[in-house]
C-alpha cells in the first residue's frame, strides 16, 4: 500500500514539498536551539513551560479525539462511520507522532530522552504518559492498516483485531486523562489544581479533534473521488456541538469556583489570562479571540439549520479549533505559571525560533498525516469505485 | 594449527580469562567499598533541617554573605544577560512573596521589609521528586536531603512545574561562560546547559565534616557582629539538636505548610 504514496498529482507533490521547506527551516531552528539551550525560546524560570508543552496538550486530545469515530462505528454498528473511521485512526496517529516530538523538542537534554525509560519511575505521571501515548500509537497503527489492507484485498479485516479495536476505544481516553493528571496533581498551582480538568480536557478534545476531522473530510471530498459521506460530516457536527457545549459548561464551573468563592489564588489565573494582572495583559487578546470564537462557534453550532449547511458548519468548525487551540494549547499552560510561586508576575510570548519549530513539528504531522491519507483514499478510491462506481456514495 | 596447539591456546586465553575477570572484581570491589564507606568525621541526621532567624537578618550585609558562600561553593553563574533565566540557589525575598496568601496591609513594617532568606525547602513530602520521571531528583533516605543527579536530568521540567517554592533554577543555556575561572570551586562540577539546578543542602560538604557553606557564613557574620549566628542547622528528629531547642522556645513558621509538603526550613521573627 506504501507505493501509493510515491504516485501522486502535481497539487501532491507541491504539498509535500511546501510542508517538507517548512520541516527544512525548523530543523535549522531547532539545531540552533540544540546548540545554544532552551534559552532561544520564551520560557524563563518563572513560566518554565511554554508553546511546546501546550501543543503536545492540546495534540494529545486531538489524537484521543480519534475514539469519537472508532467508538459509534464499532459499539454501536453506527454503518455511517465506516469511511471515516481510518480517516480518524490515521490522524490520531499523526497527533501523537506530533506528541512525542513536541515533548522531544522541549527536554533540555533531548539526548538523554531515554532515561525515562532507562530508569523507570511510576511515581511520576510523565512515565505513565509515555506508556500510553506509546501504546496509542502502536495500537492506532496496527488497527489502521491491517482493516485498510483488508479493505484493499476486499475481505473482512481479521477476527483478532475486534479486541484490539475495543482496547484502543477504552485506551484513547486514557491518553487525555493522563495528560491532564501531568497537570491536575500538581501542589501550588491553583489553575490547575482541580478535579475537573481531565473532564475539561476530553470535552475540549472532543469538539477540537472532529472539527478537525470534518475539514480534513470537507478537504479530502474535495480534492479527491473518495467522499467520507454527508451525513457522516453531519453526525460528527452533532459530536462537535455537545462536546462544545459541554467544554463551555466546564469552563463556567471552573469560574463559578473561582469567583464565588473568591480565594485569590483561584482567581488569580484567570484575571490575568481575560483581564490582566497588576498591569500585566500580554495574553488577554488572545484569550478573547478565543472566547469570540468559542462564542461564534456555538452560536453556529446549536441551530440546526445552520450546522446542516455544510459551509457554515467549516467555518464553525474552524472557529472551534482555533478558539480550542488558543486556550488549551496556550492559554492553558500559561496561565498555571502566572502568577508563580512568589505571587510575581513573568509574562511569556514565544520567539520566533520556537514559533518556527513549532511550526515545522506540525509540518511534520500534516506530512504524515498527508502519506497516511494518500494511502487510504488511494485504497478507498479503488474499491470503493469498483463497488459503486459513482462520485457521491450514498449512505446504506 | 592442529588441534593440539588450539587446545592449548584455548586453555590458556580461558583460564587468562578468567583470572582476569577475578582480578577486576577484587579492584572493583575495593572500589565500591571505599565510595561506600563514610569518612567517620561526616555529619548525619535523620532529617536535615533549617532555621533561619530573621531577627540576625535586617540588612543586605547581613544576608549577602550567605548567599555568596552558597553560589561560589556551588558555581552558580553569577548574573545573567537575561534576568528570566537567572540561576540562584538561594536568595532574599520579602514576607509577602515569600508567604503569599499570609501578606497583611497592617503588618508590622519591619516585618514587611524583612528580607527572608528562601532556599529550597528539602521537603519530607517532595512534589518534584513525585514528578520527575527518571529519578534525577530523590529525597535521601539517610537524611532526607533532596538531591539533583544533573548528570540524569533531561531538562523536562517538570520539577519546575511541581515545586511550590520556586526553588528550581534551570539551564537555559551554557551558565559555564557567567563562571568567574578564578573563582571556580574545582572541587564541585560545573553544570551544562538544559538541566535543572537547586539547593543540595551541601551534602559534598557534610559529607566531609563541613556544615553547609550558607551556615558556616552566617557563623562567620555573628563572630565578628558578636552574636548568635541566623542560621541554625540541625537534625529535626534529634530533640537534643540545637534546631529542636529553637523550635520548640520559640514561634515559628513554614512557607506553604498547607500543601502537604512538610518544608523543612523554618523561620522564626
Amino acid at each position: 500500500m506504501l507505493e501509493n504514496a510515491i504516485y501522486g498529482s502535481r497539487r501532491y507533490w507541491i504539498w509535500v514539498f511546501f510542508l517538507l521547506s517548512i520541516i527544512g527551516a525548523g530543523m535549522l531552528a531547532y539545531l540552533y536551539q540544540f546548540k545554544y539551550g532552551l534559552g532561544v525560546t520564551g520560557m524563563s524560570r518563572d513560566v518554565s513551560w511554554g508553546l511546546y508543552i501546550g501543543q503536545f496538550t492540546f495534540l494529545v486530545g486531538v489524537a484521543a479525539s480519534g475514539v469519537m469515530v472508532v467508538l459509534p462505528y464499532y459499539l454501536h454498528n453506527y454503518k455511517k462511520f465506516a469511511r471515516l473511521t481510518i480517516l480518524g485512526e490515521f490522524l490520531a496517529i499523526a497527533a501523537v507522532i506530533m506528541c512525542m516530538l513536541f515533548i522531544f523538542v522541549d527536554l533540555g537534554q533531548p539526548l538523554r530522552v531515554l532515561n525515562v525509560i532507562l530508569h523507570p519511575t511510576p511515581n511520576s505521571v510523565m512515565f505513565y504518559d509515555m506508556l500510553v501515548l506509546s501504546g496509542y500509537l502502536m495500537l492506532n497503527l496496527l488497527i489502521g492498516w491491517t482493516v485498510l489492507s483488508a479493505e484493499r484485498k476486499e475481505v473482512a479485516p481479521p477476527k483478532w483485531v475486534k479486541p484490539i479495536i475495543y482496547l484502543s476505544i477504552a485506551w484513547a481516553p486514557s491518553i487525555h486523562t493522563v495528560t491532564a493528571f501531568l497537570y491536575a496533581g500538581i501542589p501550588g498551582r491553583h489553575f490547575w489544581l482541580t478535579a475537573i480538568l481531565a473532564a475539561r480536557f476530553l470535552a475540549s478534545a472532543f469538539a477540537a479533534g472532529p472539527s478537525l476531522l470534518i475539514i480534513l473530510a470537507l478537504i479530502v471530498r474535495k480534492y479527491t473521488k473518495f467522499d467520507p459521506g454527508k451525513e457522516a460530516i453531519q453526525s460528527l457536527g452533532k459530536i462537535v456541538t455537545y462536546c462544545m457545549l459541554i467544554n463551555v459548561f466546564f469552563l463556567g464551573l471552573e469560574l463559578f469556583t473561582a469567583f464565588y468563592s473568591q480565594i485569590p489564588g483561584h482567581m488569580h489565573s484567570f484575571v490575568y489570562l481575560y483581564a490582566g494582572l497588576h498591569g500585566h495583559n500580554q495574553l488577554v487578546p488572545i484569550m478573547w479571540v478565543s472566547s469570540i470564537l468559542a462564542a461564534i462557534a456555538v452560536f453556529m453550532l446549536v441551530f440546526p439549520q445552520i450546522r446542516k449547511n455544510e459551509s457554515l458548519l467549516a467555518v464553525a468548525c474552524i472557529a472551534t479549533f482555533f478558539s480550542l487551540w488558543i486556550d488549551k494549547g496556550f492559554g492553558l499552560v500559561v496561565g498555571g505559571f502566572v502568577p508563580n510561586p512568589f505571587e510575581r508576575i513573568t509574562e511569556y510570548w514565544p520567539t520566533l525560533p520556537e514559533a518556527i519549530i513549532t511550526m515545522a513539528v506540525w509540518a511534520i504531522g500534516f506530512l504524515v498525516l498527508t502519506i497516511l491519507y494518500k494511502i487510504a483514499i488511494s485504497v478507498k478510491e479503488e474499491v470503493v469505485f469498483d463497488k459503486y462506481g459513482e462520485r457521491q456514495i450514498k449512505a446504506e | 594449527m592442529d588441534r593440539r596447539k588450539f587446545l592449548k591456546i584455548a586453555g590458556m586465553s580461558s583460564l587468562l580469562g578468567i583470572g582476569g575477570f577475578s582480578v577486576a572484581n577484587t579492584v572493583r570491589n575495593d572500589l565500591e567499598a571505599s565510595q561506600i564507606k563514610s569518612n567517620p568525621a561526616a555529619l548525619t541526621a535523620k532529617r536535615w533541617a533549617m532555621v533561619v532567624d530573621m531577627s540576625k537578618f535586617k540588612a543586605p550585609e547581613d544576608y549577602q554573605k550567605c548567599i555568596d558562600a552558597c553560589h561560589r561553593v556551588h558555581n552558580v553563574p553569577a548574573g545573567s544577560d537575561n534576568p528570566k533565566h537567572e540561576i540562584k540557589w538561594m536568595w532574599p525575598d520579602t514576607y509577602e512573596h515569600a508567604f503569599p496568601g499570609n501578606e497583611d496591609e497592617y503588618l508590622a513594617e519591619k516585618v514587611k521589609d524583612m528580607p527572608f532568606l528562601l532556599l529550597c525547602n528539602h521537603c519530607d513530602n517532595p512534589p518534584c521528586v513525585r514528578v520527575c520521571p527518571t529519578k534525577a531528583t530523590f529525597k535521601r533516605e539517610s537524611d532526607g536531603i533532596v538531591m539533583m543527579d544533573m548528570h540524569r536530568c533531561i531538562g523536562c521540567r517538570f520539577c519546575m512545574a511541581g515545586c511550590p517554592y520556586g526553588a528550581r533554577s534551570f539551564n537555559y543555556k551554557d551558565p559555564r561562560p557567567h563562571i568567574n575561572e578564578s573563582k571556580q570551586n574545582r572541587e564541585f562540577p560545573t553544570r551544562m546547559k538544559g538541566v535543572v539546578e537547586k539547593c543540595t543542602l551541601c551534602y559534598e560538604r557534610l559529607a566531609k565534616g563541613l556544615e553547609p557553606a550558607c551556615v558556616e557564613a552566617a557563623k562567620e557574620v555573628a563572630v565578628k557582629k558578636g552574636t548568635t549566628p541566623g542560621l541554625i542547622f540541625g537534625d529535626l528528629e534529634d530533640p537534643k539538636s540545637e534546631v529542636r531547642k529553637i523550635l520548640s522556645e520559640r514561634f515559628s513558621i513554614r512557607r506553604k505548610p498547607e500543601l502537604g509538603t512538610g518544608p523543612s526550613v523554618y523561620y522564626v521573627l
